[in-house]
């Protein structure tokens, strides 16, 4: 799941690169999206630029995407509240939603599951359900708005983010807290640490006032209403606070990183 | 606009003047690429979860899949942005705006229309619009700033709450988005079959004259 990545790493033969990327992407729709790309690089000819160079459509949007993760952790106001609603706005049936079917989303046992910690903490401690179940719960109902552009208004519990990282001793001028997650092919998703810190920013694990359903991420949710839905992971099994930049499940298939709302 | 005002008193010699100045030019194909790509790759991005009961075919998309679609989409923003900004400022400080599309008045468009539709409009001078087309420009100048606010409010339904609130919320800001997109689409169609129509009209936007 590096495969938007690895394009962009200089030095690599790109004709062996090619064929791994075409055999990497079954879907006829996204072959289409390096067609394009290449046409559009082909266009650069023209104009006298090496194509030599690695120069394509690909990696000037890449690069610009990373221009725009700049300007809107700029536009972050990190004392701006994502608005709230009231109970009788909450969309019902929330959509479930994913990669894979709702049958296929993982079955976790309460029990066994642990909270894993790691990085730039002082108290790298492995935490329970039950542990977790005691912290302080603050509720929110807020506005879930997916990349594909739906929207949904749900109500989530648990405790915010920022006194959990202060509790373990997290050092905050980190730049990412990077999770990861129970999903088929291993969901991950790294979170600026600006938004980490944002006071809505929760680790989740009610939803609708009941114990978080398997549906929705159970046990445990990161709920960010300053961030598109995928960048809200769910059936989280581990945080680790870095200065790295680790990717995500999305983020390497091109979808822009920071996707701030 | 001075080597205009030279040129009207020799008319007779009128072939060398200047109907549409260089900024105007280079404004408007920056534009034309900008605003094709926006509504190609923004037709991908409605695929990803349709407000009608359509959906655009792949043929005519751009970005191939969602994820491809968004970066297109959020890269030829800033060329929509910037140019359309210089636009603004160019058009408003040279004093264009107040020059080629004011005034319009209602019996005037309505004159034009009738005049255009039973092929009695003249066209011979390219440097003077009819009353539809000032109103067709001014109005397209319009729903172009509509189409980049109603996109920043949906960009950032947090950070641009209030934004986002003018335009009804975050869901009824899609309708808006998607509606200031079908009329951009509804003028260019218009707009390119009667720059084919006046061929000397297409000219002066390439070559200026």
């Amino acid at each position: 799941m590096r495969r938007f990545r690895s394009l962009l790493i200089p030095g690599v033969d790109k004709t062996l690169l090619v064929k791994d990327a075409t055999r990497l992407l079954p879907d006829p729709a996204r072959r289409r999206f390096i067609a394009g790309g290449a046409s559009l690089g082909a266009l650069t000819l023209l104009t006298g630029c090496d194509v030599s160079d690695g120069f394509s459509a690909e990696s000037l949007l890449a690069q610009i995407s990373k221009f725009n993760d700049k300007v809107q952790a700029a536009i972050f106001n990190p004392n701006t509240l994502a608005p709230t609603y009231t109970e009788a706005d909450i969309t019902r049936p929330f959509p479930f939603n994913g990669y894979y079917a709702e049958e296929d989303a993982p079955d976790i046992d309460g029990k066994d599951w642990t909270f894993e910690v790691r990085g730039l903490v002082d108290n790298k401690k492995s935490w329970t359900l039950d542990e977790l179940y005691k912290l302080p719960e603050v509720t929110q109902i807020t506005r879930h708005i997916c990349v594909e552009g739906w929207s949904a208004i749900g109500s989530w519990s648990g405790t915010p983010l920022r006194d959990f990282l202060k509790l373990v001793g997290a050092d905050t001028r980190a730049k990412y807290c990077w999770f990861q997650c129970a999903d088929v092919d291993g969901y991950n998703s790294p979170l600026d640490m600006a938004t980490a810190l944002h006071p809505q920013t929760q680790m989740t694990f009610k939803f609708d006032g009941k114990i978080l359903p398997r549906k929705y991420g159970y046990p445990m949710k990161i709920r960010v209403p300053t961030k598109l839905g995928f960048k809200n992971p769910k059936y989280v099994v581990s945080m680790e606070v870095t200065n790295d930049y680790k990717g995500g499940y999305w983020e390497d298939q091109g979808y822009n990183s920071f996707s701030g709302s | 606009m001075s080597s205009l005002t030279i040129h009207d008193s020799h008319s007779a010699e009128a072939p060398s003047q200047v109907i549409q100045p260089v900024w105007v030019r280079v404004v408007h194909w920056v534009n034309a690429v900008a605003m094709v790509m926006m509504i190609m790759s923004g037709w991908q991005i409605y695929n990803a979860s349709p407000l009608f009961d359509f959906t655009f075919s792949h043929s005519i998309t751009l970005g191939g899949w969602l994820g491809g679609a968004l970066l297109w989409h959020f890269a030829a923003m800033w060329l929509l942005m910037v140019n359309g900004l210089v636009y603004l400022v160019l058009g408003f400080a040279t004093g264009r705006f107040r020059k080629k599309l004011l005034p319009i008045t209602p019996s005037g468009v309505v004159a034009d229309a009738r005049a255009a539709l039973t092929g009695k409009l003249s066209h011979d001078d390219l440097t003077r619009y009819n009353q539809v087309q000032k109103l067709l420009y001014a109005g397209v100048i319009v729903v172009g700033v509509l189409v980049v606010l109603s996109g920043l409010s949906i960009w950032k339904p947090v950070q641009f709450q209030w934004l986002t609130a003018v335009f009804g919320g975050y869901d009824f800001a899609r309708y808006v988005h998607f509606a200031c997109m079908a009329l951009i689409v509804a003028f260019l169609v218009v707009h390119v079959a009667l720059a084919l129509l006046v061929p000397r009209s297409l000219r002066a936007m390439i070559i200026g004259r």
